[in-house]
């Protein structure tokens, strides 16, 4: 009897330090990046170009750059990858072409960023002619971002209460009238909760935009969506193995990198947020 | 009242061939690779390529394609990865489902969702200022940017996955279950360890393979932390160059139609009907385990 | 005369048969109940009358359901008319997360009716024949899910109103509502059947005979017996019927 409360207490010690574990390492993460990227962050670090060789200056136009290639992801996939999640969860019936589908979005999620990164090669950049650009990682992005706006927008319609359906199809409204007037609004807290972390995910992208847009160094903004542009997750990656004076820009570096996980860290805060609100709303 | 209808027809019509545009993805994605990759084997013999220790697409006169190398590098960071991360993964999901307060609960899993959000380059930022001197230090060695420092990132990266997904499968478990064992007299733990798991394995195997995939795809963490030496690996501290990384590295500099450029699609191909076999199985075994349930 | 027919009619949940050759006859301006115990099919039986069940994969159903003569479910009937027709009021109130106004006016707005003097009448006539106007006048803008659940009910029979139905399927309206909620809505019944044909499943004896004219008794998905409501509660025919009034299951 004692050895066996003596096994259960060694045993629940071991996943509650495995969990321990786990929270460290994200502590030690957060905590090495923030200690050594703050004496970095000013004003100037966030509005300033890169200058002398990226040994000096800021971060400015790979701020704006990952601001406006998200933008152009956010354009793409979210208005197809809502539409999409209402096929699923308002028009398919269940059936194994509807099961087909499902398959297939689940295995999008799990291809590789760098194959999302060739394919917009193939496509944009070669095939539709839209050159190595804003709007081709923009679109790649998209790829990459929308099977996780269909499951996550998809969820949000399968919280709406069937009686909104079907008190508004017994008034005689029409099923598209439905959905617009009443299952929309309420599914909108949950994709929207759902498109801000796809969209931020797609930020701290590195892969796909690699070969399709993003630029080393610009000495200006992008003027068009068929400009090249300089990214956050991308200009960490070249302070950290691809610049000549890799020691020298070790405090770029790690301003950049807290830059990027301030980002993180907010926009999921704001989804933790939101999501919260709008379950308490729902409990109602 | 005609119109109406065909303007529902519309909408109708409308929304299923958005709803089948990931069909028309995956499919696309596919066709791209198999058309750009199969040109490499105009070049090179198909077997040259599988099989070949030597990838040296540059070398002037007698250029190499042989992807075994980098095959190897990207089985052996995976795995390394996986041990880490499984029983790391598991029993943090075992933790959260089993015995976790809600209050805990509530902080463990968006601690576990700011973890899956962190980009990837920033994971190799730590690799390269963090992990990668650790290693060092602790094995003597000169460098740190190796196999064993890319399975340590991709045990990271995949731990949310392999949590998330376990976690969800643990809590599946009909309480009955449970109670049944308990009134049986069995402890918390022997039922946690000899009803519990057995009844979610195929949750927890699932959670597996998603792990493992996301291991295989990842790109820019394992091209910062693993040295990158294009050779066949011979062990743990050896500099690896992964199939992601190679493509990541290289695609930037080959000229447009040329072998090189063909091969790296067809290494892209291969990266990708991984992928596509590790979720199928993913897929495969939790349609069973729902199969068996009901 | 007769409002709604059925003749024949079956309803399939894919294999399971829940309606077996329902032969009942709806008359006009009057309350019809159908009665019966929990799963015995009377929502469902409810429910193709609007065409509801459509909703529900694999349904189907067999024989025919008139409706002025003409079959609802003939190839070419506009479900949507239909259901403008034919209005419903639900087991639990549904009030949509939205204003009290913007709930009456929903219906109006679908059928195309965006002039405001127009909605507005409209919404406070429908309101005080579903004698909530006195209660909610001043709070119009407020949403709708701050109402009470018999508040919130009346408000679903307002909506329904707005857009002049001539049958009001009502399925079991009371149930989730306490004794003083579920007293005006039986009140609010006997009035609006001068202008609607009302019919309602209730699970609540009482309730039928109180407020309704005619009854039907439904058991396992077969209607057992229908007549005028104090034949039925009195001298029932059938045994079962007799049983189950008199309480001995249910």
């Amino acid at each position: 009897m004692k050895l066996k409360r003596f096994e259960e207490a060694v045993g629940f010690g071991i996943l509650g330090l495995s969990a321990i574990t786990v929270l460290l390492i994200l502590c030690i993460i957060v905590f090495d990046i923030t200690k050594k990227g703050a004496g970095a962050i000013s004003w100037q670090f966030l509005v300033d170009f890169p200058r002398e060789g990226m040994t000096q200056g800021g971060i400015f136009p790979a701020i704006i750059g990952t601001i406006f290639v998200t933008f152009i992801t956010a354009l793409f996939s979210i208005p197809l990858g809502v539409s999409a999640a209402i096929y699923l969860s308002e028009y398919a019936k269940e059936g194994r072409f509807t099961r087909f589908i499902r398959v297939s979005i689940r295995n999008l999620a799990g291809v590789p960023s760098i194959v999302y990164g060739l394919f917009g090669v193939a496509l944009f950049v070669e095939g539709l002619r839209f050159g190595t650009s804003v709007l081709s990682s923009g679109l790649t992005l998209g790829l990459l971002t929308l099977p996780w706006i269909i499951a996550t927008s998809e969820e949000a319609f399968k919280t709406v209460p069937q009686s909104y359906r079907e008190g508004a199809l017994a008034l005689g409204a029409t099923k598209w009238q439905s959905i617009r007037s009443n299952v929309l609004p309420s599914a909108f807290p949950g994709i929207l909760t759902g498109g801000i972390l796809g969209l931020s995910r797609a930020a701290g992208e590195t892969a796909p935009i690699l070969f399709t847009g993003v630029a080393f160094y610009l000495p200006r903004l992008p003027d068009s969506v068929f400009d090249q542009f300089m990214a956050l997750p991308y200009h960490l990656y070249i302070l950290s193995t691809q610049h000549h004076a890799i020691e020298q820009v070790r405090p770029l570096a790690y301003g950049t990198a807290l830059v990027l996980i301030a980002l993180v860290f907010m926009v999921n805060l704001t989804a933790i947020i939101l999501r919260y609100r709008y379950r308490k709303k729902f409990s109602m | 009242m005609n119109l109406v209808r065909i303007k529902e027809k519309a909408i109708h019509f409308f929304f299923f061939t958005t709803g089948i545009s990931a069909v028309i993805i995956l499919l696309g994605i596919f066709l791209m690779l198999l058309i750009r990759g199969v040109q490499t084997f105009k070049d090179v013999p198909f077997f040259d390529f599988l099989l070949g220790i030597a990838w040296n697409p540059s070398a002037y006169g007698e250029p190499s394609y042989g992807i075994l190398s980098m095959v190897v590098s990207t089985v052996m960071v995976t795995l390394g990865a996986i041990i880490i991360a499984v029983p790391l993964g598991i029993g943090t999901a075992g933790y959260i489902a089993e015995i976790a307060s809600p209050k805990k609960r509530e902080t463990l899993k968006p601690v576990i969702e700011i973890l899956a959000g962190i980009p990837s380059v920033v994971m190799g930022f730590i690799g390269i200022v963090l992990v990668g001197p650790v290693i060092a230090k602790i094995f003597g060695l000169t460098s740190g940017l190796n196999a064993l420092n890319g399975s340590i990132l991709l045990a990271v990266m995949s731990l949310p996955t392999i949590i998330s997904v376990s976690e969800d499968a643990i809590r599946a478990v009909p309480k009955d279950y449970n109670e049944a064992s308990y009134a049986l007299g069995a402890s918390r733990w022997t039922t946690l360890i000899r009803v519990t798991l057995p009844a979610c394995l195929s949750g927890i195997v699932a959670s597996v393979m998603l792990g493992i995939g996301r291991a295989i795809g990842e790109t820019m963490t394992v091209l910062m932390v693993t040295g990158n030496t294009p050779a066949m690996p011979h062990s743990f501290f050896d500099s690896v160059k992964t199939m992601t990384a190679t493509i990541a590295i290289e695609l930037g500099e080959v000229p447009y139609g040329t072998t090189h450029y063909y091969a790296l699609f067809a290494v892209g191909a291969i990266l990708f009907l991984t992928s596509f076999g590790v979720n199928l199985v993913a897929e495969l075994v939790t349609v069973k385990h729902r199969r068996g349930r009901a | 005369m007769d409002k709604i027919v059925t003749k024949a009619l079956s309803l399939f949940y894919g294999e399971k048969r829940i309606l077996k050759e329902i032969d009942l006859k709806i008359p006009q301006n009057n309350i019809t109940a159908i009665i019966g115990p929990s799963g015995c099919g009377k929502s469902s039986l409810l429910r193709c009358m609007n065409r509801l069940n459509d909703l529900i994969p694999e349904s189907r159903i067999e024989g025919q359901i008139l409706f002025d003569g003409k079959d609802l479910y003939a190839e070419n009937t506009d479900v949507v008319e239909i259901r403008r027709r034919i209005g419903m009021v639900f087991q639990r109130p549904n009030p949509f997360p939205k204003s009290v106004y913007d709930n009456i006016a929903y219906g109006l707005r679908i059928n195309g009716i965006k002039n405001k003097k127009k909605l507005s009448e409209i919404v406070e006539k429908s309101l005080k024949d579903s004698g909530l106007w006195e209660e909610v006048k001043h709070q119009l803008n407020t949403s709708a899910m701050e109402l009470s659940g018999g508040q919130q009910q009346r408000l679903c029979i307002a909506r329904a109103l707005a857009i002049e139905p001539e049958v009001i399927l009502m399925d079991e309206p009371c149930s989730a509502l306490d004794p003083a909620g579920t007293f005006k809505i039986e009140e609010l019944m006997i009035k609006l059947k001068q202008q609607y044909t009302i019919i309602i499943v209730t699970h609540n004896m009482q309730q039928a005979a109180r407020v309704s004219d005619f009854t039907g008794f439904l058991y396992l998905g077969q209607l057992i017996e229908f007549g005028h409501t104090n034949q039925i509660f009195t001298i029932p025919e059938h045994k079962l019927t007799e049983n189950y009034i008199t309480g001995r299951f249910g």
